[in-house]
């Protein structure tokens, strides 16, 4: 074996296992109904095409190979556990489509099912993102539960036993039904929203969590447009994220420091992601069914408008904000409007938006709040509350920039 | 059920406490957190250390004491204080520990309490 043919296996093995390790998984599980077994298997499949690749070359079709060997792995699996007769039918079946399909060089893209089933009603909904983070995309246990703030043995026991669930209770491997398909896409949609992050950086002084799974929930929302491509809600989502995406850059100093959105240098933001974010939403406006995604995609855009025109468009900003939390009363929108409100009616009339919330346990330790509390009530001459705001958000701070951030404005308005 | 939140500093960030520029950031944020905790009721107890040179460590063995300056072991990060918070379960714990400034620079270690029964 020479070396660069070693080379030339690992790296054809990882390109397979990025590109295709949820497809051959989806595929694999929805005939088998066991997603354990199935990543079980197809996890010893890339063992396996290591070993032999590197001796042998690798095959023609890398894919039809890894299923050919995983559904190998099944039904020794399955032999050696004696399993019913009929679950050993099913994976015959199995068997001779993967024949078929090892012949043919492409299988049916069962993804969709997958992300469904990831997300399912009867599915603890803390395991809906990590799920699909494993299972779609292979990502490990102990990156995902840090990635969640979760220890990574509770989150080992997480993914265990919803795996458990969706083969013992039997959930159907399958699209729902047209009348179902709204709450259930809702949340698929949800879970891959969860995994770029809680927080948006228009609410001043706001923390995204930093969960470096941008990239990958940008992945699972593409990959759902490409399912489900009438879905104007999914392009609203990809758009979102692409948005938020776009100014990565510019959230950071070079010498680190957080910078909020209004400072931000607009050509620092990524045009071409923002391009294609405006691509994504003018299709789903097409089919005029508005929703919560497609709205918070609109109020980035506005804000991304000040690339073009110098200027930011808060009226928009603020309409768009009041029908979002008419439709989705979070907290995250709730602020949001709260800030919005400030700059078009004054701060008073913000400060009045957040004092309807009720000051619940969320609202307690939601940063975002107390951030754009302190900033109002500075604006409002109240410098005591403020201070006791900024200490507060300081204090509900995770990310050590923007910690210092709201310190400097703390200070800066303390007289 | 009570957490132990234990804040493992570094050099840089002990000599910040008395650094001109850098100490009431410092101060700042710690002072921040620790309201932060009891102002959402979660705070049981808590108390800063001295740096850990402040520290004298001492053994008996075979019945005579030997006694050492400083921590007990000689690691790049030191305990700098300590919180103990009552919530739910480890994973509220762990968001409390994740907005500890300990966790920026230096480490975090999140221990539930003995529960003597």
């Amino acid at each position: 074996m020479k070396a660069n043919e070693a080379m030339d296996a690992f790296q054809t093995v990882e390109s397979v296992a990025r590109a295709s390790y949820g497809r051959l998984v989806a595929y694999l599980s929805s005939r088998s109904h066991n997603l354990a077994e199935a990543e079980d298997a197809l996890s010893e499949a890339f063992v396996a095409a290591l070993e032999t690749w590197t001796r042998n070359g690798v095959p023609q079709k890398p894919e039809a190979w890894l299923l050919t060997a995983a559904r190998h792995k099944l039904i020794d699996g399955s032999r050696a556990a004696k399993v019913r007769t009929d679950s050993l039918s099913t994976l015959r079946i199995i068997a001779k489509e993967a024949q078929e399909i090892s012949q043919l060089g492409t299988f049916p893209d069962e993804r969709l099912k997958l992300l469904f089933i990831c997300a399912h009603p009867a599915i603890d909904a803390a395991a809906h993102t990590p799920l699909m983070l494993q299972t779609v995309l292979g990502l490990d246990a102990a990156r995902i539960a840090s990635a969640f703030l979760v220890a990574p043995k509770t989150m080992g026991q997480r993914l265990v036993r919803a795996k458990a669930k969706i083969r013992d209770a039997g959930i159907a491997f399958e699209v729902p039904e047209l009348s179902e398909l709204p709450t259930r896409l809702g949340a698929v949609m949800e879970a891959i929203y969860a995994a770029y992050g809680t927080a948006w950086e228009e609410v001043s002084g706001a923390d995204p969590r930093r969960r470096n799974l941008s990239n990958e929930a940008i992945w699972l929302a593409n990959v759902l447009v490409h399912l489900m491509p009438e879905e104007a809600e999914a392009r609203g989502l990809l758009a979102l994220l692409l948005h938020c995406e776009a100014r990565r850059k510019a959230r950071r100093s070079p010498e680190g420091n957080y910078i909020p959105l209004s400072e931000q240098d607009v050509l620092l933001w990524n045009s071409s992601m923002v391009e294609a974010a405006e691509q994504e939403l003018a299709i789903a406006s097409l089919s005029k069914s508005l929703g919560r995604f497609q709205l918070e995609a609109a109020i980035q855009s506005v804000h991304a408008q000040r690339a073009v025109t110098g200027q930011t468009h808060w009226e928009a900003i603020a309409l768009l904000y009041e029908a979002l939390v008419r439709l989705a009363p979070t907290l995250g929108a709730i602020v949001g409007q709260a800030a919005a409100t400030a700059q078009v009616y004054g701060s008073a009339s913000g400060l009045a938006v957040l004092d309807s919330i009720a000051l619940e346990q969320a609202a307690i330790t939601y940063q975002p709040y107390w951030a754009v509390r302190a900033h109002l009530l500075a604006e409002l001459g109240n410098s005591q509350e403020s201070q006791a705001a900024y200490i507060r958000a300081i204090g509900l701070s995770e990310d050590k920039q923007v910690r210092q951030f709201l310190i400097k404005q703390s200070l800066l308005r303390s007289s | 059920m009570q957490y132990m939140i234990m804040n493992y500093e570094d050099d840089a960030a002990f000599s910040a406490r008395t650094d001109e520029q850098k100490s009431s950031a410092y101060w700042g944020a710690w002072a921040a957190y620790a309201q932060a905790l009891k102002e959402s009721g979660v705070m049981v107890s808590g108390n800063g250390l001295q740096p850990p040179h402040a520290g004298t460590t001492l053994r008996l063995r075979d019945g005579k004491p030997s006694i050492q300056d400083g921590p007990y072991a000689d690691t790049k990060e030191q305990l700098g204080g300590y919180f103990i918070i009552e919530v739910a379960d480890l994973d509220t714990a762990l968001d409390w520990a994740a907005r500890c400034p300990a966790a920026a620079d230096g480490s975090v270690e999140i221990r539930p309490v003995l529960v003597m029964s």
